[in-house]
């Protein structure tokens, strides 16, 4: 067989597009300031062809002749190594390593086979041609912009060599860990080693029952108890026991997250009665409420931290790939209707040079998570609709990356269940050795080591394979033709086998699981997280129409087991019994967590504001729009397709030249009606920094206020929690978060809002050590992200945030505290000092309840909530979104006596508050409705195209909508 | 004659297929959704349809290029049973990846003397995906799908939707051929540059039509503009009482009145 190689370059009229963006980066990141560089893409073929055919194959498939030109020869030939340009003498190519996903080798691999005759392997790769360079630098821009360690492998000159590889087979050898006569430090030693990251009375505890049963544990016995246990799978920190003390005293939680945030949903679902909406909750891989007479909605938002800090693309991806499999792997599989993404980043013009090692830029950390993101999602044929980037330095070694899918699911398949001797299934993807240890893994701290350590981890998606995937199962869902159905996760088979089988028990055979390649070991297959993967519970008397169905689409279905009656999970690989383990011991068998956690208010120090002698804070105003929270996320907006499946109602970016900031966005997942489906959010980690209670309550009262403000009922919203954390093993640190779980309660009966779903990520620390040895730390701020699910009942009512009219007046409703700490203006201003803003959550429930009324009875042409920023902030947003100017004047604005500075008018970022704009003609009707709520009319929208903001008749702002604009636009303009 | 039925085809990572079956019964007609290897294993199938419509998405992912490998497919499959269709009179429309299939396939445009294809949609001037509206105007009177529209306000999706011809010579043949039906244009009407021409096509073709005027592919979505509530200003009361693409799903079921 020969090696042939296809370089594809682009024509001579057409620019090197990837060359321009590595030339750029390099610039960016400072390790080049005029690279020449030339860059094509290529195959690898390996076959019986003959030149010809080859040349055949390139002209007709590999190659677009209007744009580009190809070289073709076998690999290693001096043909293929001559510089494109002159001076270009450095050759590098980047593979995939082998065993990395490489989907566009595999749907290569089927259109040659169209041809006639088949290839025996395909390899995809991008081939750069650098000028000669100082070997440091030449390194650099192999690791740091070429390729990522993690997934490529990068080869200097010629392809070495003449056969792509193979997996080897796999032979057969059981292994047992002998786990009996180790002692403490031998169990802490096997945990490490071994990536279980258990705790030592976790290790001693599985001692001790394979003390009893008087042997030692395979290694895929072991495994399974590590992923079963580990902190990503059980959440055995927050659903654990904990004793908490803070300042009113001792509290002592049996099962945190049950006394908590589970315990405020049952609540509200009692006092509903029979008007309760929640379907499910806290029970399957999403929550599901009610949505109108035939279907329901289902809502799940996920992290995927730690693979996106080592490969931020593939990360993202799989991070995507995986929320969508929840709604999907949800009851008996909902389809997914929108997506939801949430960044954290550091800074991206942190100084390259500062960077610890093992980190990732975050500039190239953006690039990589948006891409993921956006290519998954996309590519799925689901919208992305809402979203949110904060940036904060202490992100640097552990970016977060939320993502959210929102399903709908025809109101009888909200449930499933597992029968006795029902057939395990495996569809979709195949397994591979991708993501080995996944679960463990994300629940360990990051290193500056995690990089090698944990490459395995990390995963590449392939996004089509999960659309078939998703095509397939609806259909069979429709069809009746299993009983139940569930993600491969964090954990793979182990994982979603034994979760599924746990009432019930298990047999697997792991020999027919169908395998990327050769050389998987039985444990490999049991705990491998390859993507696009779903098990089905399939009857007997079902197997062969689910099989034709499937491969009448082209999606693979393999039976791999039976879920056996036998309270036991028992594994084979062939013949050999491999594992065998009570799934009691294994569900159940945990010792209890029992942890601290400690939390200390900070006394309130006061931010003394500057005398109000200077009163233009014009450039205030333009410095927090251009600060990068606040900043237009157009470059990223735009890069996701938000109009797929033809429900756009509301979208992201909304006014007069299709560019505003709006606050949620509205989709109609029933094309034939106009029910619709408002997704938003809430968060800000920095209100943490002064005490999380406050900026749990402001992250929902947040979350709210954006849903509420295009026109959802707040009666019927639901809400997600995800729990971004430092480690919590230091009380102070899982301190901090008791106490925002006990704001989430408090805020949740009071407001009568349910939290249906969610997720926490504990121990997101980077560590490394320093020049000078030191071990250095960097901890996430408490990062509390908050997603709100709201209805409207006709979409044709809601509203956008843009001012639509000259003469409307303009209200602002709320009343404006000295809040100020944590804010954006306090950010601008370096200023440490302040309060953040609290929640008087009972005005928050009247608030939200009159105005919803007032925009559903049709009285407001726009709606802003106020937030980062502030009053200022809204009211520059709304003007320059419609493409009219405002006059504001503050002397009626509804504030406590403490807030009266100007300062805390224009920036204070106080909850529950939102400006709106009224026609004239109803603002007696607008007044009544929000009758005992503070508002007051503060200005009118007006045809010259400024910002004037005024407080008895000193002027304050005063600014064109041009120059606020650009400076809101201009950060993030990529 | 009974209603018109479309044919929805829809391959792996096909994603467009429930809202483009909408729009054509919306339109008065009626669809089927259809899988590709089900027209693999009986192409006869075909012959029940009057309209047979390649919707958006990412058929296999769009690897090795947008629109590459069900190209490919049909080239080897199903070329001989889409030329017939073509010929009996029937209509042809392929939308984003649609029309990226069609070109590619040969079915749009032939191949030249020389066996490579006159046209392509390459990638994006910005290198990037782009959802965002555009101004579109109509050019000659040939294209079926465009009778009696004249501009239309559509959104556009894609990343590879830079349209190419071969050489000058093609290009403006095929503009004199009054095949290059469809155009971006700025907001007044005029010659658009980006990003109002949002991928960097040449004489900003937004969609071709074959010399019949019955094949016809666009860039733009028009299954994503049927309801006021689709327009992005419609809270400003700028969108019609009907979107704008629900015309073209018109003029195609119509075309067999």
């Amino acid at each position: 067989m020969t090696l042939w190689e296809i370089d594809i370059y682009p024509s001579a009229d057409e620019r090197d597009a990837a060359a321009d963006s590595l030339i750029a980066a390099a610039a960016d990141l400072g390790l080049a300031s005029d690279l020449q560089v030339a860059t094509s893409r290529g195959f690898l073929i390996q076959a019986d062809f003959n030149r010809d055919h080859v040349e055949l194959l390139s002209d007709q498939l590999l190659c677009d002749t209007v744009v580009e030109q190809a070289k073709v020869d076998e690999a290693g030939a001096d043909a293929l190594s001559q510089p494109p340009a002159p001076g270009l003498s450095q050759l590098v190519y980047v593979l995939p390593k082998p065993g990395v996903m490489d989907p566009v080798a595999q749907s290569t691999m089927t259109a040659i086979a169209d041809f006639g005759q088949s290839a025996a392997a395909v390899r995809t790769f991008r081939k750069y041609w650098l000028p000669e360079l100082p070997p440091p630098l030449f390194d650099k821009l192999c690791n740091k912009l070429l390729a990522n360690d993690a997934i490529e492998q990068v080869i200097v000159g010629p392809i070495p060599f003449e056969q792509l590889s193979f997996g080897k087979p796999y032979e057969f050898a059981l292994a047992t860990t002998s786990i009996r006569q180790l002692d403490d430090a031998g169990l802490t030693k096997l945990s490490k080693e071994g990536q279980l990251y258990l705790t030592l009375v976790e290790m001693q505890t599985i001692q001790k029952y394979f003390n009893e049963l008087g042997r030692d544990p395979t290694d895929i016995e072991l495994e399974s108890v590590a992923q079963t246990w580990s902190e990503h799978c059980s959440h055995k920190t927050l659903a654990g026991r904990i004793a908490y003390k803070d300042e009113k005293g001792e509290r002592k939680f049996n099962n945190m997250l049950k006394e908590t945030i589970f315990a405020a949903t049952q609540e509200i679902r009692k006092s509903l009665g029979d008007k309760d909406w929640c379907v499910s909750v806290f029970q399957d891989n999403a929550g599901i409420v009610r949505f109108d007479d035939e279907h329901n909605i289902v809502f799940k938002v996920e992290t995927h931290n730690h693979p996106s800090a080592l490969e931020p693309y593939g990360g993202a991806n799989t991070g995507i790939g995986g929320v969508v499999r929840d709604p999907m792997g949800t009851g008996m599989g909902a389809k997914p209707i929108c997506n939801t993404d949430v960044f954290c980043f550091a800074p991206p013009d942190v100084d390259p040079e500062t960077l610890p090692p093992g980190v990732l830029h975050p500039r190239r950390v953006m690039n990589g998570v948006v891409s993921g993101v956006r290519d998954y999602g996309n590519r799925m044929g689901i919208p992305t609709v809402n979203g949110a980037v904060y940036f904060d330095e202490r992100y640097l070694g552990n970016p977060l990356v939320y993502c959210g899918n929102v399903g709908l699911i025809p109101q009888q398949h909200s449930f499933k269940e597992v029968k006795p001797n029902d057939l395990i299934v495996a569809l979709g993807g195949r397994t591979g050795r991708d993501g080995i240890h996944g679960a463990t893994f994300s629940s360990a701290e990051l290193t500056s080591e995690s990089e090698s350590l944990s490459g395995g981890a990390v995963q590449i998606g392939n996004a089509i394979t999960e659309k078939m995937v998703l095509d397939v199962l609806l259909e069979a869902r429709d069809r009746g033709l299993f009983n139940a159905v569930t993600d491969c996760g964090a954990g793979g088979f182990s994982s979603a086998v034994g979760e599924m089988g746990e009432k019930i028990g298990a047999d697997v055979w792991l020999d027919r699981a169908p395998l990327k390649y050769d050389g998987l070991s039985y444990t490999e297959i049991w705990i491998s997280e390859a993507q696009e993967r779903m098990v089905l519970a399939v009857p007997d008397h079902k197997w062969d129409e689910l099989e034709e169905l499937c491969s009448s689409e082209g999606v693979e279905a393999t039976i791999i087991g039976r879920f056996a009656p036998t309270g036991r999970l028992k594994l084979f690989y062939y013949q050999e019994a491999v594992g065998d383990l009570d799934m009691k011991f294994l569900h159940d068998g945990r010792p209890p967590i029992v942890r601290e956690a400690t939390y200390q208010p900070l006394p309130v120090k006061p931010l003394k504001l500057p005398a109000a002698k200077s009163c233009d804070f014009a450039g205030d105003l333009k410095q927090i729009l251009g600060s990068l929270n606040v900043a237009s996320k157009h470059w990223i907006i735009r890069q996701y397709d938000h109009e797929v499946q033809g429900g756009s109602a509301i979208k992201p970016l909304v006014g007069v030249l299709n560019d505003g900031p709006g606050d949620a966005a509205v989709v109609r997942p029933v094309l034939t009606s106009q029910r619709g489906v408002v997704v938003s959010c809430g968060m800000n980690p920095r209100y943490g920094d002064f005490d999380t209670y406050d900026m749990a309550t402001s992250a929902i009262d947040e979350a709210m206020r954006n849903c509420v403000a295009v026109g959802a009922d707040p009666s019927q919203i639901a809400i997600l929690d995800n729990f971004c954390w430092g480690y919590t093993d230091r009380p102070e640190t899982l301190g901090s978060l008791v106490r925002s779980a006990i704001a989430c309660y408090d805020m949740a009966i009071a407001l009568g809002t349910p939290f249906i779903s969610g997720k926490d990520s504990l121990n997101n620390e980077f560590s490394y050590f320093n020049d000078a040895g030191e071990k250095q730390r960097i901890s996430i701020p408490p990062s509390l992200l908050i997603s709100a699910l709201g209805q409207v009942d006709d979409v044709r009512r809601c509203v956008t945030m843009d001012l639509k009219k000259t003469g409307s007046k303009l209200y602002v409703v709320g009343k404006t505290f000295h809040e100020l700490g944590g804010s954006h203006w306090s950010l601008i201003h370096d200023q440490p000092h302040g309060a953040a803003p609290k929640v008087n959550a009972a005005m928050a429930k009247s608030t939200f309840a009159s105005l919803h009324k007032a925009i559903h009875g049709g009285l407001v042409r726009a709606c802003h909530d106020l937030s980062e920023g502030g009053l200022a902030v809204a009211a520059a947003e709304m003007a320059f979104a419609g493409g009219l100017g405002a006059e504001l004047s503050l002397d009626n604005m509804p504030h406590d006596e403490a807030a009266k500075h100007p300062i805390s008018l224009l920036f204070s970022e106080s909850n529950t508050r939102f400006l709106v704009e009224v026609p004239a003609e109803n603002e007696k009707q607008f007044q009544s409705v929000l009758a005992g709520i503070p508002h007051a009319a503060i200005g009118t929208v007006i045809e010259k195209p400024t910002l004037t903001i005024s407080l008895k008749k000193t002027k304050l702002v005063s600014a064109s909508l041009d120059e606020l604009k650009q400076a809101w636009l201009a950060p993030l303009d990529w | 004659m009974a209603t018109p039925k479309a044919l929805i085809l829809r391959a792996p990572g096909t994603n467009c297929d429930r809202e483009t079956a909408f729009a054509f019964e919306a339109a008065g007609g009626a669809a089927e959704r259809v899988h590709l290897n089900r027209l693999l294993d009986q192409p006869q199938l075909a012959e029940g349809f009057q309209i047979l419509c390649l919707p958006g998405g990412f058929s296999y992912g769009d690897d090795i290029a947008a629109g590459r490998i069900v190209g490919s497919l049909i080239r080897h499959h199903l070329d001989e049973v889409l030329r017939e269709f073509v010929d009996a009179g029937k209509l042809v429309l392929g939308i984003c990846n649609g029309f990226q299939i069609l070109l590619k396939s040969g079915i749009l445009l032939p191949d030249a003397a020389d066996g490579h294809a006159p046209a392509t949609l390459a990638w994006n001037e910005s290198q990037r995906f782009i959802d965002r509206w555009v101004h579109l105007k109509t050019n000659g009177d040939k294209c079926v799908f465009l009778k009696e529209i004249e501009k239309m306000y559509l959104p556009v999706a894609h990343a590879e939707g830079r349209f190419v011809a071969r050489c000058s010579d093609t290009l403006k043949s095929l503009d004199q051929s009054g095949q290059l039906s469809l155009r971006y244009t700025d907001a007044a009407g005029g010659e658009a540059a980006y990003p109002d021409c949002p991928n960097g096509a040449q004489l900003g073709v937004a969609g071709a039509c074959d010399a019949t005027g019955r094949v016809f592919g666009l860039m733009p979505h028009p299954e994503r503009y049927l309801e006021p509530t689709h327009h992005p200003r419609w809270t400003r009361g700028e969108a019609g009482e009907v979107g704008d693409g629900l015309k073209i799903f018109q003029n195609a079921v119509q075309y067999f009145a």
